[in-house]
């Protein structure tokens, strides 16, 4: 984007498309395990995710944008998880957050889904057990790189 | 106090007969809840903003007034107890820290308790390391309380407590991350002590906290105790009897809301707990009003123990000194060829623990947690059991929730503060 003399503003439609979307990331609220616990605190003022856009928590899947699988996720789980990634309105983005989330993490036995990826697609893992807020900024922060650089999103990305 | 602490308190036996208890626990027919003309079934969960996890909850309603509401658990089954089956006795404790996420170091309290009993070592544990334990207890009790009273209002729809109740939580859980390493599922505990000492610097860092907390905890009661739309959502919902509370095998807060002053910390004291001064905060009404205001008081009753471990804090080692069972100092390895033996077989096979079975608990944040457990004389347990709080305490839900207002659920969902990693485990 770029300012002219008159403050008119040019930019490509699509440039400003991903800017817009990328800049409004909004997660769903959906705290599985023990990593939905820092997932929580990401909106609080020590972290702040406020400012980077992701301004709050959507209940409803229908108007959240991104999916953050925080937790371990059980056999009897996963087929929910899958709906309500379904439910929710392309383009959208699925954080894996946390060992348990991206392998299975120390549950290596019958009722933990070996990682989420067998049920929706990831975008971004994020390491750790729980991982830190931080770390979990940082995941949003690449989701929006992604965005912005050319990733899914923009105008041809299915409404 | 005193005058709230049923007389059998301190001395020995049983608690007192509340009559029949198989006339409440007799099972009420489980209703396959199906959809009849003035009937409607809602699903409530398991993604629902105030169900506090993964709780599913079928409403069966005519308008807006619950008829009936089945908890449907099992969301989040973990099997921990299985896994902890295949793991060296130290190592189990990784598991078991993740049942009861919001407080991870009274599940590892209980269960070293536990071992440590059956090893018939629970005199020789130090007593820094004791002290420290109780310290670290105490703090994620305010902790989870903290989590507890900002999701609870958030369900309520004050946003505000949440960040005074993340402020706390984050400035207790700095000191915790300084002394164990991790901001949550430390695994401080370890069975004979704790694993590491106080780092340098922590004590002058926790007496900062001291002295802000009573601040914070003014901050939150003006924001929420006299609150008209939080006593008006709070007072009279979700009310349980003591004999229901009792019956149910409630404990915690969720007890001690109903007037009975149940308390691990006081009836059978451990780790040092018998000398320091506290009080055990009790209400009678039996409502969320009540147990509110009772996790406010405990935190505040928490904050009191740790000043007083704080000026009793008393040098010395933190581990057994049981080589069979602690892992020798580090610098002895590379000198003594016995050190690092013991070291190799530590690490490779673990310790071995008598046979026999032995039931280990303590007072957590959400009430008796404990492990049932049985060792066959190997390195590894034969079979863990919990008594995790959260599903006693879940239990009540049911018989709380037939009748009210669909909104009422939320506050006593909120109320009875489940924890589902320890529901399903
Ligand atoms: S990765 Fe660790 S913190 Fe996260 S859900 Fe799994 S066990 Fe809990």
């Amino acid at each position: 984007m770029e300012m002219s003399a008159n403050n008119l503003f040019l930019a490509k439609i699509d440039e400003a498309a991903r800017w817009a979307q990328s800049s409004s990331v909004w997660p769903l609220t959906m705290g599985l395990a023990c990593c939905a616990i820092e997932m929580m605190v990401i909106p609080a003022p020590q972290y702040d995710i406020s400012r980077i856009g992701s301004e709050v928590f959507r209940s409803s899947p229908r108007q959240a944008d991104l999916m953050i699988v925080s937790g371990r996720v059980s056999n009897k789980m996963a087929p929910i998880v899958r709906r309500l990634y379904d439910q929710m309105a392309e383009p959208k983005w699925v954080i894996s957050m946390g060992a348990c989330a991206s392998s299975g993490g120390v549950f290596d036995n019958y009722a933990i889904l070996q990682g989420i990826d067998q049920v929706v697609p990831v975008d971004v893992y994020v390491p750790g057990c729980p991982p830190t807020p931080d770390g979990l900024v940082y995941a949003i922060n690449l989701i929006q790189q992604q965005i912005r650089t050319g990733g899914r999103g923009g105008i041809f990305a299915r409404a | 106090m005193s005058d709230h602490l049923p007389d059998w308190i301190g001395t020995e036996g049983n608690p007192p007969n509340f009559g029949d208890p198989t006339a409440v626990l007799e099972p009420e027919p489980y209703e396959v809840v199906s959809r009849s003309d003035d009937e409607m079934v809602l699903s409530m969960g398991p993604q629902h903003p105030s169900t506090h996890g993964v709780l599913q909850v079928v409403l069966s309603i005519d308008g807006e007034t619950v008829k009936r509401a089945e908890p449907e658990i099992g969301y989040l089954h973990t099997g921990i107890e299985k896994s902890a089956e295949n793991l060296f006795w130290n190592q189990s404790l990784t598991v078991i820290d993740r049942m009861d996420y919001l407080a991870p170091l009274t599940n590892n309290f209980a269960f070293c308790r536990g071992v440590e009993k059956l090893l018939g070592i629970t005199d020789q544990v130090p007593r820094r390391a004791q002290q420290i334990r109780v310290m670290m207890a105490e703090m994620t009790r305010i902790t989870s309380h903290c989590i507890w009273l900002g999701t609870h209002a958030i369900d309520l729809g004050a946003i505000s407590p949440f960040f005074f109740t993340v402020d706390l939580r984050e400035n207790i859980l700095d000191l915790i991350e300084a002394a164990s390493g991790a901001r949550m599922n430390m695994t401080y505990f370890r069975v004979g002590g704790v694993n590491g000492d106080l780092p340098e610097g922590f004590l002058e860092r926790l007496d900062e906290v001291i002295a802000k907390f009573p601040r914070r905890m003014r901050d939150l009661r003006d924001l929420l105790q006299k609150n008209p739309i939080w006593t008006d959502r709070e007072i009279g919902v979700g009310v349980i009897s003591a004999e229901d509370a009792v019956a149910w095998g409630l404990t915690g807060p969720a007890l001690r809301a109903s007037g009975v002053a149940y308390d691990l910390r006081k009836i059978e004291p451990y780790s040092t707990y018998e000398e320091y001064e506290f009080d055990v905060p009790t209400r009678t009404e039996g409502d969320c009003y009540a147990r509110f205001l009772v996790r406010l008081d405990e935190m505040e009753e928490s904050m009191r123990i740790i000043e007083q471990v704080r000026k009793r804090l008393e040098p010395g080692p933190i581990m057994i000194n049981e080589p069979a069972v602690a892992l020798p100092p580090k610098p002895s390895i590379g000198l003594s060829m016995e050190s690092l033996i013991y070291h190799f077989k530590l690490v490779s096979e673990g310790f071995r623990v008598p046979a026999g079975d032995v039931y280990g608990a303590v007072e957590g944040p959400r009430g008796e947690i404990g492990y049932y457990i049985v060792s066959n004389g190997e390195n590894r347990p034969w079979r863990v059991r919990t008594r995790p709080p959260s599903f006693y305490n879940l239990q009540a839900l049911r018989k709380i929730a037939a009748g009210n207002l669909i909104a009422d659920v939320v506050v006593m969902i909120g109320s009875l503060d489940p924890v589902f990693g320890e529901v399903d485990r």
